[in-house]
């Protein structure tokens, strides 16, 4: 029956395009994609971090494709190839809009519900690649002091680099599933107001995801900060 | 010949080591432990002492020699402990005889108390008490009472009453002495712990062992355990001397073995006996040094690198179901360095190689979907070494990480005894360098890691290396640039190696080394 081939190529083309997130996406299929399940929009201007000390609040741009390898070299020249301008120290609007290699890119705020940011969600509600790519993520922990004496502490699927106030204190390289505290800086400083992390995350194939904490001298979760995403500044 | 210590150093170096503790596993040791340097020569030590930063310990011999260390490492005589009594010990004299051998000492609230055994012939013999309020023989307050005569045999009572042992039994503050050799009973009594003198000198003492000498408790999680010397001693490398072991819930015994014999009828679980280059173990004391690291002193009647003279030793102390193991001293060699903790090793931080190469992923490895089966037997694929793959390294200093081990040239490690910068209880210090190359493992001033271009020597550089209870590793740089913080090798995280304070209770600190 007519109706009954519409729905069938209807679901096929569904199954197709549920499999495939990358190639040959209508405009109508774009328009109609669920919101990633554990993510929302932030709704306060401020966030606390989460029971663990788990960061639940940041700026993410579009994913960038980058094929090849995740070993260490290869990811050190992925970062630091700059795909736009003040890439390393823009702290940007939600809904802005940067070029790479002539695609439009966009950033979005999000909270997540979980204690991790999940990319591939991130990436397919917005019908972007999940594969071969590499995310650029933000945000901003605000001290009520100094805190000395603290270590930042990542995970990632797979790859990534992440730096604290411009300076580079971690890399974990080669595949890998996201497990807490997987990448630990050297012990840090967080100042007074506002302290900016940036992440760069590389995914091959599959999943990928990160997540972010501060840890004390004994592995414990700091939790003596909120996170925005604007340095109070503006 | 080598001064034994320094031509050890070679013949260490070239040999591999299994170092491996696990429930069920042997304790194995390929290469010989490292001797105790300087003159470590004695008979029957006593317990070790730390005081104010020093370590001593007295033997049997004229006027009770003196052994003493600024390290626990490097020993040298000092005089003997006679030299300093004051009495005629007229009391001792008349019971026993002119002869000191095998002492004990304790330390009890701000006394020192020093028992000795004074026999004349055997069976007949006293165990004399020397009374003392420091250690230091520089110090203007060293000297000994003569405490008179404690405990004596008469040739009729079943008892030779040499070899004193002491113990401060933790749970109470009472005090106990354990004597005898194997002319009857090994002997139990209760001593003051205000006069070092017998508590109760009417009652009989309590029975609590035969066949054996050198007697000792330790306590520990409820038990106490006798520890005694059995077998021949004196006779160089035929002595038989070994040392045996029962336990008790009470400090009066029963003593019974693993085995289910009381130690009144010949029971004893064997603790250590003769190995490598030492034989006949003998005279067990226990020496804790605090956050549940402890060692154990003994001599070895002979060891054959020193012609076969009587000789200190110390040792790890460990313990597995209830009792206590005679560890190994850390043996030098090529090992992989894991974390007891997250299952990551030591590794420096530089984009690995597979060994053999790269190759395509597919099921089954090499020869799967787009790779070429090659016909016949396999080829071996040699292991990687840092000669191989060590070209594409930075050429300074390089940050260290853990991660999962695939016997790469850069997660492999040397680790190779140091002379003559000092070291710790029963071991030099060390350096750790990658396998293959002079790149070492050094601690910075930040109290994080770093990996230097060469060692230097430097004492950020060197490492003590000490098994814990459970069989595995504490590692601590002999000391942190522009600190005084004392750190070990701690594990953060599944991937950052760093140094942080030691944390008995926890086992971010405990490593593994391993066959590579």
């Amino acid at each position: 029956m007519k109706t009954y081939r519409t729905l069938l190529r209807a679901l096929l083309l569904g199954a197709v395009a549920s499999a495939l997130p990358v190639a040959g996406i209508s405009a109508q299929e774009a328009a109609t994609r669920a919101p990633a399940p554990t993510l929302q929009p932030p709704a306060s201007p401020t966030k606390a971090p989460d029971a663990d000390g788990f960061i639940q609040r940041w700026l993410i741009l579009d994913p960038i494709r980058r094929p090849g390898s995740l070993a260490d070299s290869a990811v050190q020249a992925a970062v630091k190839t700059e795909y736009f301008p003040d890439q390393f120290t823009v702290l940007p609007r939600d809904g802005a809009k940067v070029t790479v290699r002539d695609s439009a890119l966009v950033w979005h705020a999000v909270d997540t519900r979980r204690y991790n940011v999940n990319l591939y969600h991130f990436a397919y509600a917005l019908s972007k690649p999940t594969s071969n790519v590499l995310f650029w993520a933000v945000t901003v922990v605000n001290a009520p002091r100094d805190i000395p004496n603290v270590r930042l502490a990542i995970c990632s699927n797979a790859a990534s680099v992440w730096w604290l106030n411009g300076e580079e204190v971690i890399g974990i390289y080669n595949d890998r599933q996201a497990t807490i505290d997987d990448g630990v800086s050297k012990r840090l400083t967080l100042k007074q107001g506002p302290n900016i992390i940036r992440a760069a995350v590389i995914n091959g194939g599959g999943a990928t995801d990160f997540c972010a904490r501060f840890i004390d001298e004994r592995g414990n979760p700091v939790k003596d900060f909120t996170v925005s995403l604007n340095a109070g500044k503006r | 010949m080598i001064r034994s210590f320094s031509g050890l150093l070679c013949a260490l170096a070239a040999a591999p080591a299994l170092h491996r503790f696990g429930a069920a596993t042997v304790l194995l040791l390929a290469s010989p432990v490292i001797a105790l340097e300087g003159d470590p020569g004695i008979h029957d030590p006593s317990t070790i002492m730390v005081h104010q930063g020093k370590f001593y310990t007295y033997g049997t011999g004229a006027g009770l020699p003196i052994l003493v260390s600024d390290d626990g490492w490097t020993w040298r005589r000092a005089g003997s402990l006679m030299e300093a009594v004051k009495g005629d010990r007229a009391d001792v004299l008349k019971r026993g005889g002119n002869n000191t051998w095998a002492p004990d000492v304790i330390r009890s609230g701000d006394k020192y108390f020093v028992y000795y055994s004074a026999p004349a012939t055997q069976p007949r013999s006293a165990i004399g008490l020397l009374v003392g309020t420091t250690l230091d023989p520089a110090s203007p307050d060293y000297g000994w009472v003569d405490g008179g005569p404690v405990v004596w045999s008469d040739g009729v009572a079943d008892n030779y009453a040499i070899d004193p042992g002491i113990l401060r039994d933790p749970t109470s503050g009472s005090l106990w002495m354990t004597y005898g050799s194997y002319f009857g009973y090994i002997r139990l009594v209760q001593l003051d712990p205000a006069s070092g003198k017998r508590l109760y000198p009417d009652r009989e003492p309590v029975n609590i062992a035969i066949n054996g000498e050198a007697s000792i408790m330790i306590y520990r999680d409820g038990w106490y355990y006798l520890l005694l010397t059995r077998g021949s001693c004196c006779a160089g490398a035929a002595s038989s001397y070994n040392i045996r072991m029962g336990r008790s819930r009470a400090v009066t015994g029963p003593f019974v073995d693993n085995m289910g014999i009381d130690m009144l009828q010949g029971g004893g679980k064997l603790f250590v006996g003769s190995g490598g280059r030492y034989i006949g173990a003998g005279h067990f004391g226990l020496l804790d040094l605090g956050d549940g690291v402890q060692k154990f002193s003994l001599h070895f009647e002979a060891d054959l690198d020193r012609g076969g003279r009587s000789v200190l030793d110390i040792r790890p102390l460990l313990w597995q179901d209830g009792w206590p193991v005679a560890g190994e001293n850390f043996a030098a060699g090529t090992y992989e360095i894991q974390s007891a903790r997250t299952g990551t090793s030591l590794e420096m931080a530089v984009e690995g190689v597979p060994v053999g190469g790269p190759r395509a992923r597919g099921p089954g490895g090499v020869g799967g979907p787009g790779g070429a089966r090659a016909a016949g037997e396999p080829t071996p694929i040699p292991a990687q070494d840092a000669a191989q793959v060590g070209g594409k390294w930075l050429t300074g200093p390089v940050n260290a990480r853990l991660s999962q081990y695939l016997v790469q040239a850069q997660q492999k490690w040397d680790v190779a005894a140091v002379a003559n910068v000092g070291g710790y209880p029963g071991s030099p210090y060390f350096k750790i360098t990658v396998a293959g190359t002079d790149r070492a493992l050094a601690a910075t001033a930040a109290a994080e890691l770093v990996i230097l271009p060469a060692f230097t020597g430097a004492p950020e550089q060197l490492w003590r290396i000490d098994q814990l209870a459970d069989g595995t590793y504490r590692v601590m740089p002999k000391a942190v640039p522009g600190s005084d913080q004392s750190l070990a090798l701690s594990a953060i995280g599944s991937s950052m190696p760093t140094l942080a304070r030691f944390d008995p209770d926890g086992n971010r600190q405990h490593w593994l080394f391993r066959t590579p």
